[in-house]
């Protein structure tokens, strides 16, 4: 169910998600110091190419990580495998690509 | 005046593939007394029809493993009063994760399948006409190559690992400690087969480093390092090659 390719993949994503997880943590803390609204946070996310790129490549990284992850829960738990397998791996990580990218845009590229 | 006889309330597996459930047995107590002994006994005095496997009684066969109170364990060097509660209850079942033969003898034709499949044979590099090659002792691939050498293929590992449960093309703690042990044998004439077998689907990446194996293991083996070793080892041979 899981070969190398699928292993390195799964395991460089997590690599990758690892600055990402931290700086978001990290910024979110720092930034509802005092209250914030969503218009502030817009104010500062929509039109900035640093918060494009970062959560673009955020969200990248995690459409990898958790579809690789649902297939090895979905295969050991249901018992699903070959082709079966392999299109719910790849629909899951263009769902969650479409959901993350759809979110990145919208708070990131200007209104 | 002779001390009162004890007795043990044991509940034992019956039936086959299709269908079963678990019948009890009231067998005496006795001191040093092993699960193998208790099993033995109930076959001898009980249930002449009890099945069940064992060849050498000393812990080097890997005939006898069963389930014992819900834990893989080797029955031959299992004593009743390290896994009997105060209750003195037992509970005795064939091995976990492989298909039943009768009553406590589990199918291994799966588990040494496996072992086969991950690379088990031995490929010589040399003719009996060429010298020996000479191997230190103290060098770090020997060093890995002996530390799960002395496997007796019980099954243990296998029945304790629920990513074989999980997933019925996974080689199993066993098999991959044995392509370890291979990888790392200078003498070994197809190791590169071997790490691609590994690769696969079914290989050492699919272990969840639970580390079940480990833990039962009756020898006191470590494949869930062995494991380790070679998803380390496959992942650098990737960048090497790029392939």
């Amino acid at each position: 169910m899981l070969n190398i390719r699928l292993y390195l993949a799964q395991r460089i994503s997590a690599m990758i998600m690892v600055p990402f997880v931290i700086t978001h943590i990290a910024v979110m803390i720092y930034a509802i110091q005092g209250g914030l609204s969503a218009a502030e946070i817009l104010g500062r996310t929509q039109g900035s190419v640093f918060w494009f790129l970062f959560y673009g490549m955020f969200v990248a990284a995690v459409s990898v990580h958790a579809a690789i992850g649902v297939r090895v829960i979905v295969s050991e738990t249901t018992g699903l495998r070959g082709s079966a397998l392999s299109l719910l791996s790849g629909a899951s990580f263009l769902l969650f690509l479409f959901l993350g990218a759809r979110a990145v845009m919208a708070v990131t590229v200007s209104a | 005046m002779s001390e009162q006889q004890e007795y043990l309330d044991v509940s034992v597996w019956r039936g086959d593939a299709s269908s079963g459930d678990y019948q009890s047995f009231r067998v005496p107590e006795y001191a040093s007394q092993t699960i193998l002994d208790v099993v033995s006994w109930i076959q001898q005095n009980a249930d002449p029809t009890l099945t069940y496997r064992f060849a050498c009684r000393v812990g080097m066969c890997g005939s006898c493993a069963m389930m014992v109170n819900g834990s893989p364990r080797w029955t031959c060097r299992t004593h009743v009063k390290k896994v009997a509660g105060k209750d003195r209850k037992l509970k005795i079942a064939p091995l976990r994760n492989l298909p039943v033969i009768k009553d406590l003898a589990a199918d291994m034709a799966p588990f040494f399948d496996k072992w086969v499949k991950a690379g088990g044979r031995h490929a010589p590099s040399a003719t009996r006409n060429d010298p020996i090659p000479q191997i230190k002792p103290e060098s770090a691939g020997r060093d890995a190559a002996n530390a799960g050498i002395e496997c007796i293929n019980c099954s243990v590992c296998y029945a304790a690992c629920d990513t074989v449960t999980g997933n019925p093309d996974y080689l199993g703690p066993a098999a991959l400690q044995r392509a370890w042990t291979i990888v790392n044998d200078e003498k070994h004439g197809n190791r590169d087969a071997v790490i691609e077998i590994v690769s696969a689907a079914g290989g050492c990446h699919n272990c969840h480093s639970m580390g079940s194996c480990t833990l039962h293991c009756p020898n006191d083996l470590d494949p869930m390092s062995a494991i380790a070793g070679l998803k380390r080892l496959t992942a650098r041979n990737f960048f090497k090659r790029g392939a």
